[in-house]
């Protein structure tokens, strides 16, 4: 087990207080349909162009799941190293708002599909912390309501209304707004790689609420050697924080406010609060200040929600590799575990990375060329990895290139912008055209140089008989003799026979 | 073409075959209920009747039979309770809520009439939303029961909440009609209007389109003049429904068929729990009677205990209004039904549509299941109820060890005056206490008109069956109606 | 437990139904002589019985990922008091 967090404290008049975050995430479930009716979950279409009666709450309208729902949560379930309930309950939480038309959501209470489990997260450090999973339960996401269309009206389209949502709830284990955010990338990749989830904040397929509490020094300690709740401070609730930076900004002002308030005689009240990213400030909810009685009671619709231990096994054998396993797997090939986490956070760069090492390229050369090179282009162009102008093979070209001490690292970064503009897809032949230089394939001339280069190094020559893996110093050494122009396909094949070396097997 | 009269008095089974031997068209025969409907106003049976399409309906009805292509209630017209939704027909549920409510879609019960080829008469009235038992509680008024004592002239409540069905298949104003029944609304009507009332299994009819009371109790069936022909009716309504995650995956038997043949062996089962103090002897004899009957085709009598009985009523009286009050939550103002006028903001449209819009009967159970919910009750009343119904369904289950069939009275007293018991709710929630158990178990019982009070008024006996097994039930049920011989109908006081 | 009129009240706003002032006293009165019968569930120890949580003994029905549903904003919109351009209409809410 790893050690719990460590704190970042805020200090008040009175002394240090520590911060304690717990996290509410809704994840929009991927599917076609919605949790309990057939229409389609697509984002953006024409107004309740996408609503079945039974997402409207008309009469006599009746509720049957998605099967692909479950099985995604219970994926979801199975990525967050969580225990999967074979037996679950939905239930309804009563209340009245305008874009919940049945009067209720169907929810989970008591019996949540996904019990408890952990997130480890990654912090910049390299340092890497478990964030204890409390429950994931599966829940049907409300309608909008647009309150800008008109001066005295709001104007509810429940196309949203029905959608499966995954609640993620972690335990009170992050401790810093460093912290929150990280959990968050770190969901967010778990889901994204698991294709449970899209991840998208800005359509809302993620929405995060955040509760935070301060203590003195020393109470979370407490809290997590007794379990008890008693040394945490009150919590208050920040609703739907909808990016990563507002997460750390939300959390940093909340913590503060409270510290202010406790230190001038007062005291922290329990209440859902909002996060305006304009001021930077939250504020208290009053339209949610009335006192809530959900009434929560199990669905006489639905039946309980019963698993077959068989199909649970199939989903936990068709898991892809999550990012911790493939962060474990490039450390291994001597990455640094700031640079793996970096890598893993998003699939498609893991996956190009991955590319590049399968065209060629040295593990850790390739890491710091796309650290220090081209994921700062880029950004810059504001582009993801997968639109990018550089294939991962052009790229491993250009690494190889330098490796091979055809190019200098300078001279890389030339090739790459070059490359960028040109998008030829393959920079070796492309750098080669641009200086002029063309290949040397004259065996006559490879001959020489190799003949140079082993006069002047008879040591070399001995070692590379007892290691045959040597021979690329050699090549390189004659690629320099020729001024880059000879065709090291052709230079390996000319050293082997000179040299008398094995075919690798 | 026979007289109108002959047309209406046919049984449901007596008209189909009449239709397949040519001997009346449909539309002779629709015409004739159309005609009778429209004589009928003062019942007030339905709310909305759509004479012109039951005739279009019977014209297509004719037009297969000539081609040979007729289904298995080709047509024959029927009436709905209007808390099936019919699409293009106004469904109202009974209520002010609902408004001019017009559904786009038709519940599966109804549709499943439609594609064997029924024609729809009308929608008939019934208590606001099902909650009631004697169809006071209307938005669209009271409903009348075709009978009167023989020594008064005063109306008498049809029962309820499927009370205009009750009196529409009392009256001959439909073949046959359907029902829901939560606590009793099919049995105990049909009872006290001396005809046939079964509830299947829960989850043996599909709820879907059916607007909800409460929903792990309710459950619709057929309200029919002859146990053949409920059977008959329940072969067509009862279905496999993907569109309800409680209907059940089993494939509809042959009721028909499963209903003949002696009960010779049959083990009746007497529970000892439901000889109730205050309720008339006349029904404590009747209840007698039928078990002599049965006792004398063959059937073996045997006493057994349902000890939770009791508490049968006070467990239902908070699971329904609970699940009603999250039920009725939908009828809101804003995206069908009434809205009040000119609210001022949103709570304000919530309340007042809600205030104004239903009943106060139905205010009353909204407020009694809101309660029961709520934060520092759910454990003192929702919790313990669900546990009591376990308890319930349990004694069932440790009867049918000993039995087949259960039987007992089917209310606990004839049809009273119209407004009688309006001033005390918990009088009224008494008059399902044979019925409300059978609900909470999930388990098919069945109305069989028995006998008449000394003033001319039907009584039914009922018989409780195991989980879908309503064949044996039906079969029970006959041997009780041929022994009764009950060929008795209500004067035609409405029609002069 | 005995329902006065301020639970009729609170209730009467969650369940958000306007009962008017005269109906209150009349409606707690009503309440109170029902749920006075109900406390008759107290004499049965049900300690250790489970909650009934379906009268049905079947596997909950699931269905396929498919979209099957939906396309009918005007059917959906027919029956509203208020609507435009296929949205429902309310008085605007303030959040
Ligand atoms: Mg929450
Ligand atoms: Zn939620």
């Amino acid at each position: 087990m790893s050690a719990p967090a460590k704190a970042k404290t805020i200090k008040g008049e009175t002394g240090d207080w520590e911060i304690v975050i717990g996290m509410e995430v809704h994840a929009q479930v991927l599917s076609e349909s919605k949790l309990f009716s057939g229409a389609s979950t697509r984002f953006g279409a024409d107004p309740n162009s996408q609503v079945s009666f039974v997402d409207a709450g008309f009469p006599g309208m009746l509720p049957v799941i998605n099967e692909k729902c479950v099985e995604q949560a219970v994926r979801t379930g199975l990525g967050l190293k969580a225990q999967i309930n074979m037996s679950s309950i939905f239930d309804r939480k009563n209340y009245f708002y305008p874009d919940l038309p049945q009067g209720y959501q169907i929810s989970q209470y008591k019996n949540p599909i996904v019990g408890e489990g952990e997130v480890l997260i990654d912090l910049k450090d390299g340092e890497t912390i478990p964030v204890g999973i409390e429950r994931l339960h599966l829940e049907q996401d409300a309608g909008k309501s647009l309150h800008d269309q008109h001066p005295d009206s709001s104007y509810v389209d429940l196309n949203r209304s029905g959608i499966a949502l995954m609640e993620i709830v972690t335990k009170p284990h992050m401790r810093s707004s460093e912290e929150a955010a990280a959990f968050l990338k770190k969901l967010r990749a778990i889901v994204r790689y698991l294709g449970t989830c899209d991840g998208n904040m800005d359509e809302g397929s993620m929405r995060a609420d955040v509760n935070v509490s301060v203590c003195k020094i020393g109470g979370y300690e407490e809290f997590r050697r007794t379990g008890s709740f008693k040394t945490l401070g009150t919590r208050c609730e920040i609703k739907n924080v909808n990016s990563m930076r507002f997460i750390a900004q939300a959390v940093e002002y909340e913590a503060r406010r409270q510290v202010d308030l406790i230190e001038g005689g007062g005291t922290v009240v329990q209440e859902t609060r909002l996060f305006d990213s304009r001021a930077g400030e939250t504020r208290s909810m009053r339209s949610k200040e009335e006192a809530h009685d959900y009434r929560y009671f199990p669905d006489p619709d639905l039946l309980p929600l019963e698993l077959d231990p068989a199909w649970v096994e199939a989903i936990r054998a068709s898991l892809p590799e999550l990012p911790d396993e493939k962060k474990a797997r490039f450390m291994a090939l001597g990455l640094s575990a700031y640079d793996a986490a970096v890598l893993v956070s998003e699939r498609e760069t893991a996956d190009y990375f991955e590319a590049m090492l399968a065209a060629g390229a040295e593990a850790k050369a390739a890491v710091n060329w796309l650290n220090n090179e081209y994921f700062g282009r880029l950004n810059k162009a504001g582009l993801a990895i997968n639109d990018g102008p550089v294939s991962a093979k052009a790229n491993a070209d250009i690494v190889a290139m330098v490796a091979e001490g055809l190019i200098s690292g300078k001279i890389a970064k030339d090739v790459l912008d070059i490359e960028w503009e040109t998008r030829t897809g393959d920079p070796r032949a492309a750098i080669v055209e641009a200086r002029g230089m063309k290949q040397v394939t004259d065996t006559g001339a490879i001959d020489a140089a190799i003949e140079a280069v082993i006069a002047a190094n008879p040591d070399k020559v001995e070692e590379v008989k007892a290691k045959p893996k040597l021979a690329g110093w050699f090549v390189g050494q004659v690629m320099k003799q020729t001024g880059g122009k000879a065709n090291p396909a052709a230079v390996n094949a000319a050293l082997k026979v000179r040299l008398n070396l094995p075919d690798e097997g | 073409m026979a007289a109108s009269n002959d047309l209406i008095s046919m049984t449901l089974a007596q008209a189909r075959d009449a239709l397949r031997d040519g001997k009346v068209s449909s539309r002779e025969l629709t015409g004739a209920f159309v005609s009778a409907i429209e004589a009928a106003k003062p019942l007030n049976a339905f709310i909305t009747e759509s004479g012109e399409q039951a005739l279009k309906m019977a014209d297509a009805s004719d037009q297969r039979i000539a081609k040979g292509e007729g289904g298995a209630l080709e047509g024959l017209p029927l009436a709905i309770k209007d808390l099936f939704c019919t699409r293009g027909t106004r469904t109202t549920a009974a209520s002010k809520i609902l408004g001019e409510f017009v559904p786009p879609y038709e519940s599966t019960v109804t549709q499943n009439l439609w594609d064997a080829g029924a024609v729809m008469l009308g929608k008939t009235n019934l208590d606001e939303f099902a909650m009631g038992s004697s169809n006071e509680t209307s938005f669209f008024g009271p409903v009348f029961n075709p009978w009167r004592a023989n020594d008064s002239n005063a109306n008498l409540v049809p029962g309820g909440s499927s009370g205009g069905s009750a009196a529409a298949v009392a009256a001959d104003l439909c073949l046959a009609a359907t029902g829901t029944d939560t606590g009793g609304s099919i049995r105990q009507p049909a009872a006290v209007t001396g005809r046939v009332g079964l509830k299947p299994t829960y989850g043996r009819c599909s709820r879907f389109g059916i607007v909800a009371f409460a929903s792990s109790l309710d459950q619709a069936g057929p309200m029919t003049k002859t146990v053949r022909d409920a059977a008959i009716m329940l072969k067509t309504m009862a279905s496999v429904d993907a569109k309800d995650s409680t209907s059940a995956d089993l494939a509809v038997p042959d009721y028909e068929q499963l209903m003949e043949g002696s009960i010779k062996g049959l083990r009746v089962g007497i529970p000892k729990e439901y000889r109730i103090d205050g309720v008339p002897a006349e029904i404590d004899a009747l209840w007698t009677r039928g078990a002599d009957w049965l006792k004398a085709q063959g059937a073996e009598i045997v006493e057994v205990s349902l000890p939770h009985t009791k508490y049968a009523l006070p467990t239902y009286y908070i699971v329904a209004p609970a699940e009603a009050s999250s039920n009725l939550a939908r009828y809101d103002g804003v995206r069908f039904g009434y809205r009040a006028a000119d609210p001022k903001d949103i709570t304000d449209l919530y309340e007042r549509s809600r205030g104004e819009g239903f009943g106060a009967e139905v205010q009353r159970r909204v407020l009694i299941g809101t309660y029961v919910l709520s934060a520092g009750y759910y454990d003192a009343y929702y919790a313990k109820a669900q546990k009591l119904r376990t308890l319930i369904a349990r004694d069932f289950t440790s009867a049918f060890d000993q039995c087949d069939v259960l039987l007992t009275p089917a209310t606990p007293g004839p049809a009273f005056a119209i407004g009688s018991k309006t001033a005390d709710p918990l009088e009224m929630y008494l008059n399902d206490v044979f019925t409300v158990t059978v609900n909470l178990a999930g388990l098919p019982g069945i109305a069989v008109p028995a006998g008449l009070t000394a003033n001319g008024l039907p009584l039914g006996l009922q018989l409780i069956g195991k989980a879908f097994d309503e064949g044996t039930l039906l079969r029970a049920a006959r041997a009780v109606e041929e022994a009764a011989d009950f060929k008795h109908s209500p004067a035609k006081w409405w029609s002069v | 437990m005995s329902v006065d009129k301020d639970t009729v009240r609170r209730i009467a706003r969650l369940a958000r139904i306007a009962v008017p002032e005269a109906r209150i006293a009349p409606m707690a009165d009503e309440l109170n002589g029902i749920f006075q019968w109900v406390e008759m569930l107290g004499e049965v120890d049900a300690e250790g019985v489970p909650a009934m949580t379906s009268v049905a003994a079947q596997k909950l029905k699931w269905r396929k990922d498919e979209v099957s549903d939906g396309g009918q904003a005007d059917a959906l919109t027919q029956n509203a008091p208020d609507s435009e351009d296929h949205f429902f209409i309310v008085p605007k809410v303030v959040e």
